[in-house]
């Protein structure tokens, strides 16, 4: 039973990060109906950065409020000039871009801080957590910290102008744009927080994957596959997503017999996709009706 | 107005090909082909090599180019299907002594199969859903393909060797020009195969469903056939591909058959034009050839090289080879004028 219950908390800690990085997808998606292939990329730039600035010297908070600035920057920027251009393209020709972008940053962060591990410091300590051999300190700081950005954004979207006009260019962006919206920098914004989400999940789980430009590909996909079995189009669903899929990702991982390391990631997937044939618009997705 | 401008005004997956502009024209497709077919004797074998692995790779865009073009469903797993076909060829020619040629239809009804099955779960999914199921066939293959209990047959990690055959009777010729001919003309049968599908009348089924799903069910198609019957089919030529893939490189390994793979034939179906089936080799032409140049241009950042290229060819033709094709004909039909 201890084996259990050690396995659904680490379970939950790294559900946190799926949670996060699924936000960031959802985050996108919603913006311009794409999901980004390139934001776990993005991520792991955004936590080097982090990494550089504390290496400079800088505390780790300070680093940490400046890489939100810089990757709020930086998403922002990385929407104007490569993909405004590309609105108008097929969405298939969209999804190349992302997968360009990706090998962009993958390389370019491989010649800035080539490719061996590096320890990432974490704020919370490592003991255990309130004296508990169940769950250390890190984690549960991944779980708090999980939980306030997701408070923060619900107060966000529901309660300030800003966040009501992005929900409006998002959801009918014709009817928004007539009543003053700009829907045009509602989707740089929904770049800029998606880039800024994804850059805390990257400096959360650093410390626990190690720092190395390959370090976030596998959390991106648990993060897709979190945003996906959650519904696209639901916030709150991306994050019970990420804790389903950390969750059952142990779970799978310890007691099916022949899983491993090796098939987790394949496990983990093929319930999320006997899910969608249940569900296809994910647990908490809105189906939307086609009208021919 | 071009063609390539008219379809920017929907907001589709995939923006419709009318049918007629699907293929070349009969003289380019002539030049084409007598270039194909004269190329090799010129060259050494190595480029040889590289010429067999261009039409293997445009096979296996072609395929996709099927089943994404034609019936608007989109994967990221062809991977898959291709390390089904390679294994089938391999399997049958090292433990069963099977004949190479005999293999490549054998690897096309497992893959049909096989494909045809696994668009039956995913006849309820679309777009990104159905991107993250055949995803995770592909995230799969690789580790199916180390288990434990296959490993007599696949060799596990180390894979299979694969014999290159001779050139048949008593033919003066290297083994890599016997194969390039032998893949030409296998290539050639499936694109001539493929054009007449999609002119067919499950062809027009097909892009009916693409164009609009509800109004093609309406119409008495077979919605749910048909999706899986599109999968079969590019599974099928994804495997055959994948057959002479494993002939030409002489092994087969798990660790050649991720994720990447699926991921650069989307790529090289995006490049040559989304449901225009001669991209296929544009296509192929630009995942062999780009990462090769990038890494010329610097090793360090030969990635980041890649994706800017990639980026300027999206930006200056969003629509692919396709496009400058459209461009190449309408321009060819303003001088005729004057």
């Amino acid at each position: 039973m201890e084996l259990f219950t050690n396995q659904v908390l680490a379970g939950i800690a790294t559900g946190a990060i799926y949670a996060c990085m699924a936000l960031a997808v959802v985050m996108i998606y919603q913006a311009i109906d794409h999901l980004n292939f390139a934001q776990g990329e993005m991520a792991m730039f955004s936590t080097f950065i982090s990494w550089q600035l504390m290496q400079w010297g800088v505390s780790y908070w300070a680093a940490f409020l400046i890489t939100l600035v810089f990757s709020f920057v930086a998403g922002i920027a990385i929407e104007r000039i490569l993909f405004k251009p590309l609105a108008k393209a097929p969405v298939l020709t969209n999804v190349a871009g992302f997968i360009a972008l990706y090998a962009i940053i993958n390389s370019s962060a491989g010649l800035l801080w080539d490719f061996t591990i590096k320890q990432y410091p974490t704020p919370f300590g490592s003991s255990p957590f309130l004296g508990s051999q169940l769950i250390s300190t890190h984690q549960a700081g991944m779980i708090g910290v999980t939980v306030l950005l997701l408070l923060g954004l619900y107060f966000f979207f529901q309660y300030t102008r800003i966040g009501l006009a992005m929900r409006a260019a998002a959801s009918v962006p014709e009817s928004a744009r007539l009543v003053g919206i700009n829907t045009s920098w509602m989707i740089a914004l929904g770049w800029g927080m998606a880039t800024a989400i994804g850059s805390i999940a990257g400096m959360l789980i650093a410390p626990v994957v190690f720092l190395e430009p390959n370090m976030m590909g596998g959390v991106l996909i648990y993060g897709f596959a979190a945003a996906v079995l959650g519904g696209l189009t639901s916030p709150f669903g991306a994050v019970v997503g990420g804790f389903l899929v950390g969750i059952f990702e142990n779970l799978a991982g310890t007691y099916i017999p022949g899983v491993g390391n090796e098939l987790k990631l394949p496990i983990a997937l093929a319930l999320i996709i006997s899910v969608l044939v249940v569900k296809p618009a994910g647990l908490f997705g809105r189906h939307i009706v086609k009208r021919v | 107005m071009s063609a390539a401008e008219e379809v920017v005004e929907g907001h589709e997956a995939v923006e419709a090909v009318p049918k007629r502009a699907m293929t070349l024209g009969t003289g380019t497709s002539l030049v084409v082909l007598a270039a194909l077919i004269i190329a090799p004797v010129f060259v050494k074998n190595f480029i040889i090599f590289q010429m067999t692995m261009l039409l293997i790779y445009g096979l296996a865009v072609l395929a996709l180019n099927i089943l994404t073009g034609g019936s608007g469903q989109f994967s990221l797993g062809q991977s898959a299907f291709y390390a089904v076909g390679a294994y089938t060829t391999a399997v049958l020619m090292e433990h069963f002594n099977v004949n190479y040629a005999l293999t490549l239809p054998i690897a096309g009804v497992v893959c049909f199969g096989f494909g045809f099955l696994f668009g039956q779960p995913a006849l309820r999914l679309s777009g990104v859903y159905l991107a993250l199921a055949t995803f995770a066939l592909a995230t799969a293959m690789p580790q199916l393909l180390k288990l434990n209990f296959l490993e007599h047959w696949t060799g596990g990690v180390q894979g299979l060797v694969v014999t290159k055959p001779d050139a048949p009777f008593g033919l003066s010729m290297s083994q890599d020009m016997w194969l390039y001919y032998f893949t030409l003309v296998v290539v050639l049968a499936i694109y001539i195969f493929s054009v007449n599908l999609l002119r067919s009348r499950s062809g027009r089924a097909f892009m009916a469903i693409r164009d609009n799903e509800i109004a093609a069910s309406a119409m008495g198609i077979n919605v749910a056939l048909y999706k899986t019957l599109a999968f079969g089919v590019s599974a099928a030529i994804t495997g055959i591909a994948g057959s002479l893939g494993a002939i030409a490189v002489q092994f087969v390994a798990p660790d050649s058959y991720t994720i990447t793979l699926a991921i650069s034939l989307f790529l090289g179906m995006v490049v040559g034009g989304v449901g225009w089936l001669p991209g296929s080799i544009v296509g192929a032409a630009f995942i062999i050839f780009v990462p090769n140049i990038a890494e010329g241009i610097s090793k360090g950042l030969s990635g980041a090289v890649f994706g800017v290229l990639l980026f300027l060819v999206i930006y200056l033709v969003p629509h692919g080879a396709r496009q400058v094709a459209i461009l190449g004909q309408q321009l060819a039909g303003k001088l005729r004028k004057n």
